[in-house]
């Protein structure tokens, strides 16, 4: 059974003279994968944001699971998950301070932490600070604050940046798991993901 | 009632109104200046106790009231954006703001020009002038957040919500600076505008008072025309007028 | 919604204690500005205690500014702002986490080290329980004031220099009632109106300030 998740209708953003994009409708529903394709400066970040709330829309409207947002922000950021570009660790933490410290509903205890991590292929210290890892470390704590959020819905951005062939591996499993046990994930990407099996549906953005 | 006040948001219908009020207001406007300005320099009668340097009063005190109504006027604006989206609210807000500064600097500098025959300086740490200082300080900041933020929507909403900050701490301010001015000083100098004025002295004031307010109309309507234009340059009426040079 | 509010406050104050600078400077600043005025003025100690409760409440009110840039900055900069926004938590809930953060991390220390630069300028040893109760009641007015202030420019790239020329004018009543208990209480007078109208403003400003700065916040987010 597919349940409406997200409708966007005839959303446009515009910063300042500059459209953004114009006119983009899409529904998102349970066990979906929803790609999102475009160049650089295309506007998938922009419209991640804005599927998001983040951004203010010009025209349009948002609505989860049948409600209008930004009205029902509470109950839709209960049931979402965002990584953006920024990844919002903190360089002073450690990972696993990183992940008990996010402010979801059920906030994740230690061993939830690392078991998270183990699954994301972590292989930093976990004494370290997060300022001291690689990019592809730092990423792979951000994908455990993905598992562990329990979100329905994940908004990637760009989710293989800095992350290495085993990564991107791993990435597509997470997302494969995402969308079988009935979650679904919307994601902007300039490289193809390996992932089968799904329906998928692919918003192409030009400038 | 909603209804009309939904078209008169419109800027297309608030653009043709101004433009036929404008003229109106300011003919009416230099009519009050005028006769007020006469009333209160030449017939108005001398102080007995401050002579003639009192009829300063008829720019200092219609610019210190200018100076609240303008920032109540923005701070209602304000709501009305935030809350209900206006965005001819927040132009109004936008282009209301330098001139209620400006009103501020001008009660500000006739207060001081006033202060040096009264109190023999020219800044005295008096309650009301020091409240002023500080609206136009407030002033100053909403500009200075305005101007550096370089999304329009967003400097337009974050400017709207420090307005309703300000709003709630202007009463406070002035009650607090009030109170530390009869703390510090004794009741012994007369505050501004006192309030046993005789009438020949009250006539020409609130004949300046009104002829401010529509001054402050006038511009407002003028500049808010400009800004309706600049920010609509690319919708289909102001082309059309563009297109017949009718401005 | 108390469970965020922990671990939020339990975050920030585990950054600080890893990052000392960000709490140590404004401190420091502190004592230097005060220890600066009878330097400028000269060692006169009758005019030093008469100018002793200004001196010191403006100080605090410079350092508490100084402090402020910092509170929605790193999250804004590291992109843990966005994780605070899409919190399901209410957001002022968890700005009010931060703002407190700050006051323990800015006001707190200025409060206890203010005995200190009250014997610096000879300030009458009977004003010091309410230059202690007022700067605990001022500088939290001033960290919930100056929060609203912080979220408006936090998206600017030079937001530090506008952001006093916002929050001072703001200020401004806390100083008044503030040094003026202070200057009470060392002549004698009672200090009752000036703390409960201190007390007054505190609540108000947290009864408004928490959702005004949330507001600021997400409209400094959309950049």
């Amino acid at each position: 059974m597919t349940d409406v998740l997200l409708q966007a209708q005839n959303l446009s953003v515009s910063r300042g003279e500059l459209t953004v994009f114009e006119r983009k409708s899409f529904t998102i529903n349970t066990g979906m994968l929803f790609q999102l394709q475009g160049d650089n400066g295309s506007g998938k970040t922009t419209l991640l944001r804005a599927i998001c709330t983040l951004i203010p829309l010009d025209e349009g409207e948002l609505r989860w699971r049948g409600e209008l947002l930004p009205a029902a922000r509470e109950q839709y950021f209960a049931e979402m998950c965002f990584a953006g570009h920024a990844d919002g660790l903190k360089g002073d933490l450690t990972a696993v301070e990183n992940l008990t410290s996010t402010l979801t509903e059920h906030t994740p205890t230690v061993i939830e932490c690392i078991a998270a991590l183990e699954k994301t292929g972590f292989t930093g210290r976990d004494d370290l600070p997060c300022r001291v890892l690689s990019a592809g470390q730092r990423r792979r704590v951000v994908l455990a604050r993905v598992l562990l959020s329990q979100a329905t819905l994940w908004v990637l951005d760009e989710p293989l940046t800095a992350l290495d062939a085993s990564g991107r591996e791993l990435v597509g499993k997470l997302i494969e798991e995402q969308v079988g046990s009935g979650g679904s994930v919307v994601y902007s990407t300039h490289q193809p993901l390996d992932v089968s099996g799904f329906p998928l549906q692919t918003l192409a953005l030009s400038d | 009632m909603f209804r009309w006040f939904h078209k008169l948001a419109s800027t297309k219908n608030f653009y043709r109104l101004a433009e036929i009020m404008t003229p109106l207001l300011a003919v009416a406007c230099a009519l009050l200046i005028g006769v007020g300005l006469y009333q209160g320099l030449f017939v108005a009668p001398t102080d007995y106790e401050q002579g003639e340097s009192y009829r300063i009063i008829y720019v200092h005190v219609p610019s210190a009231w200018m100076s609240m109504f303008i920032y109540m006027v923005m701070a209602f604006c304000s709501l009305l954006f935030l809350v209900w989206k206006m965005k001819l609210a927040d132009i109004v807000a936008e282009v209301s703001a330098p001139l209620g500064a400006s009103f501020t600097f001008l009660a500000l500098v006739t207060g001081s020009l006033w202060g040096k025959p009264m109190w023999g300086t020219w800044w005295e740490w008096d309650a009301r002038l020091t409240s002023e200082l500080i609206l136009l300080f407030i002033y100053i900041g909403y500009m200075a957040l305005r101007s550096s933020i370089e999304n329009k929507s967003s400097a337009a909403r974050a400017a709207a919500i420090l307005a309703l900050v300000g709003v709630v701490n202007i009463p406070i301010i002035h009650y607090s600076v009030e109170w530390w001015n009869t703390l510090h000083q004794p009741a012994s100098i007369t505050k501004l505008g006192k309030p046993s004025i005789h009438i020949s002295m009250l006539i020409p004031l609130l004949l300046m008072a009104l002829g401010f307010t529509l001054f402050y109309f006038v511009t407002m309507l003028l500049k808010t025309r400009n800004v309706i234009l600049e920010r609509e340059v690319n919708s289909a009426w102001v082309r059309e007028r563009i297109k017949e040079d009718r401005l | 919604m108390g469970a965020a509010f922990l671990t939020l406050l339990k975050r920030d104050l585990t950054l600080a204690m890893r990052r000392r600078s960000d709490w140590l400077n404004p401190l420091v600043f502190f004592v230097i500005v005060v220890s600066l005025f009878p330097l400028g003025i000269g060692p006169d100690g009758s005019l030093l205690s008469e100018i002793a409760p200004g001196v010191i409440w403006v100080a605090a009110l410079l350092a508490t500014l100084l402090a402020l840039d910092g509170l929605f900055r790193d999250d804004f900069d590291d992109g843990s702002i966005e994780q605070l926004l899409l919190s399901p938590q209410p957001l002022p809930v968890l700005v009010l986490a931060k703002i407190l953060t700050h006051w323990l991390i800015s006001g707190l220390p200025l409060v206890l080290l203010s005995p200190l630069l009250a014997l610096l300028l000879q300030l009458k040893l009977q004003a010091l329980p309410t230059l202690l109760g007022s700067l605990v009641l001022g500088t939290l007015s001033l960290s919930l004031i100056g929060a609203i202030g912080a979220a408006l420019t936090v998206g600017l790239r030079r937001g530090g220099v506008l952001l006093p020329l916002l929050v001072l004018p703001l200020f401004i009543p806390v100083l008044i009632f503030g040094s003026s208990s202070v200057a009470a209480a060392a002549t004698g007078f009672p200090v009752s109106a000036q703390l409960s109208l201190l007390g007054g403003l505190f609540f108000l400003a947290l009864a408004l300030a928490p959702w005004a700065a949330a507001a600021a916040l997400r409209i400094s987010a959309e950049s």
